[in-house]
């Protein structure tokens, strides 16, 4: 099974230019609100019609502009989950499930929504109308209607978007679950970065209409290819750079000098470092004073129950509260172990933490 | 009393309420998915009607029903006059409300969340169960609304009625009519009867209209069980 997509469509402030290939694995597509995510999952439901370009379902072609071929949306054998669901409001849950099972005799339809309630645990609530659903349960009868006509390909928009904390981890069970018995392609659009890595194993991360990074996920985490696909992956220090020596940099914007782990072949631009890497140093360790350290100035911080973001100046003390350099994120307790050491702190910008960005 | 002008009306707005509510909807429904300049000219025609005074309507009505106006060759090729005829009188009051019927069904179709459209396509429905199974069952009230307009504005109309039907007593004659001929020959209490009938039958429909619309809006939510 697979899907195979090729679009073009020039939307309103840039041009959507978007190919890959989807297996059977669920993929992430990745990017910020207005990077035409939406769009392309539109354009493959068949609810947009691109400029140009090519859209394969197993070996059935969707979409071909050169061929002047494209089958409707109703023909399309695609579950599409609506980011606000699109329950419709004057069906019940048990008639909305079975909604896109018209052409089955009634009995087949009862047996398949039967079954498809049980496994989305709404069996109680099949006469339930949806507006007297909550958020979870509306997003679980969509899934279900979804899945009911056997979709060759399932599409997701911002599933989880609408629902708030507790539901959100809940529903992403669920979806796990669902994906796992799907076993076909599986697009997943998102703008959060956890969810993307949490429910993809493929990822694609779009800006602007173009592919910025595609394949594992776990490659695309640890190495961006690009500051942007870095920034969109959590990454949150970037200081343009300068290769000095096969093993050295400088980092113009932290005014710097940094070792890097790997030589460097190709020319460098940028060096970025995620906030939770850097790594503050206890003032007696030997360390301090050595490479890759440096003493630094708390500008900023900010509280979540568990973390702390510190905003760091490096070299020198500064009064104003937007000149800091980096970005830092550790856990209270070790917070509450160094917080109450005199200034200048340490910290260290490892080797092996450092992301190069090529030109 | 000739009461034949109140079952005239009664017939005629019935019938033209029927009319203008199949040609409405299938216009709004038409004109749901479209955009561009064409369609801005089209509903200007559309709309028409509502704006021009109705002994223009009626002109030109009786200037394409006529003898030789191009509808009105084509049915006398098959034995039909329109022309002073009841038949006029529906097609008169149907062409005055259409533009009622037809922005009500659009507001109607237009505040429908077009999701539930794109839903049901990706659940394999054809246009016309899209149509008939999300679009009209969740537009119904705001077509109810213009249906019930469609009948008032219908029962009231004259000035292209007399134009296109001409004024035959048990036969053209509405109530509307029936007044200025009564007013006309001096009858000011068969006048003042006739208008006791129109208000009272206007009222009766727009305080239903209006009772059920807030009788819509307490009960809330409509699809569920309290």
């Amino acid at each position: 099974m697979s899907l195979e997509v090729q679009v073009t469509k020039k939307l309103r402030d840039f041009t959507l230019d978007v190919s890959f290939r989807a297996d059977n694995a669920p993929m992430s597509i990745l990017g910020p609100s207005g990077a035409g995510k939406t769009m392309l999952l539109r354009c493959i439901a068949g609810l947009e019609r691109p400029d140009r370009g090519r859209i394969a379902l197993n070996d059935r072609v969707l979409f071909d502009s050169e061929r002047q071929a494209q089958i409707p949306v109703r023909g399309r054998r695609i579950g599409l989950l609506f980011q606000h669901y699109a329950l419709l409001p004057h069906r019940t849950v048990e008639e909305n499930i079975a909604f896109g099972l018209h052409h089955l005799p009634v009995t087949d339809r009862a047996l398949r929504a039967n079954a498809l309630m049980g496994r989305t645990h709404l069996a109680g609530l099949r006469s339930q109308y949806p507006r007297e659903l909550s958020g979870g349960e509306q997003q679980r009868a969509a899934l279900a209607r979804a899945l009911a006509i056997e979709p060759e390909a399932l599409l997701l928009d911002e599933p989880l978007s609408a629902l708030d904390t507790h539901l959100r981890s809940q529903m992403e069970a669920q979806l796990q679950e669902t994906f796992a018995a799907y076993r076909r392609p599986t697009l997943l659009v998102t703008h959060n970065m956890e969810e993307a890595y949490r429910l993809g194993e493929q990822l694609l991360v779009l800006s602007r209409g173009q592919v910025s990074a595609s394949g594992a996920k776990e490659e695309i985490f640890r190495r961006p290819p690009t500051v942007e696909v870095a920034r969109l992956t959590g990454c949150k220090n970037f200081s343009r750079a300068r290769v000095l020596a096969p093993g050295e940099i400088e980092a113009v914007d932290w005014g710097c000098r940094l070792r890097v782990a790997h030589s460097i072949a190709r020319p460098v631009s940028d060096v970025g470092i995620r906030a939770h890497h850097v790594d503050f140093l206890e003032s007696s360790d030997a360390s301090v004073g050595s490479e890759n350290t440096f003493p630094c100035w708390l500008v900023l911080s900010s509280e979540t129950p568990f973390r702390i973001t510190l905003y760091l100046r490096l070299h020198e003390q500064s009064g104003n509260t937007a000149g800091y350099h980096l970005q830092a994120e550790v856990f209270k307790e070790k917070w509450e172990r160094f917080r109450r050491q005199p200034l200048p702190w340490h910290v260290r910008l490892s080797a092996e933490s450092l992301v190069l960005f090529p030109e | 009393m000739d009461w034949s002008p109140l079952w005239i009306s009664i017939a005629t707005s019935l019938a033209a309420t029927f009319v203008t509510l199949a040609v409405g909807l299938a216009a709004a429904a038409w004109r749901q998915h479209r955009r561009g300049p064409a369609i801005a000219l089209v509903d200007g025609i559309f709309l028409l009607p509502l704006v021009l005074p109705p002994t223009v309507v009626g002109f030109l009505l009786l200037l394409l029903f006529g003898r030789n106006g191009p509808l009105g060759a084509l049915l006398s090729k098959l034995d039909a006059t329109i022309v002073f005829s009841w038949p006029a009188t529906v097609i008169a009051a149907a062409v005055i409300a259409f533009p009622l019927m037809y922005l009500s069904a659009r507001a109607a179709l237009e505040q429908v969340d077009s999701h539930l459209f794109e839903a049901a396509r990706t659940l394999g429905a054809s246009e016309w169960r899209v149509f008939r199974e999300v679009a009209l069952p969740l537009a119904w009230p705001g077509i109810l609304a213009g249906t019930i307009l469609s009948f008032a504005r219908a029962l009231g109309e004259f000035g292209a009625t007399l134009m296109l039907a001409g004024n035959i007593p048990g036969k053209t004659e509405t109530i509307p009519i029936a007044i200025y001929f009564a007013v006309e020959a001096g009858d000011r209490r068969g006048a003042l009867a006739w208008c006791a009938i129109d208000v009272a039958i206007s009222l009766v429909l727009l305080a239903g209209l209006y009772g059920w619309t807030q009788a819509q809006g307490a009960t809330g939510a409509r699809w569920a069980r309290r």
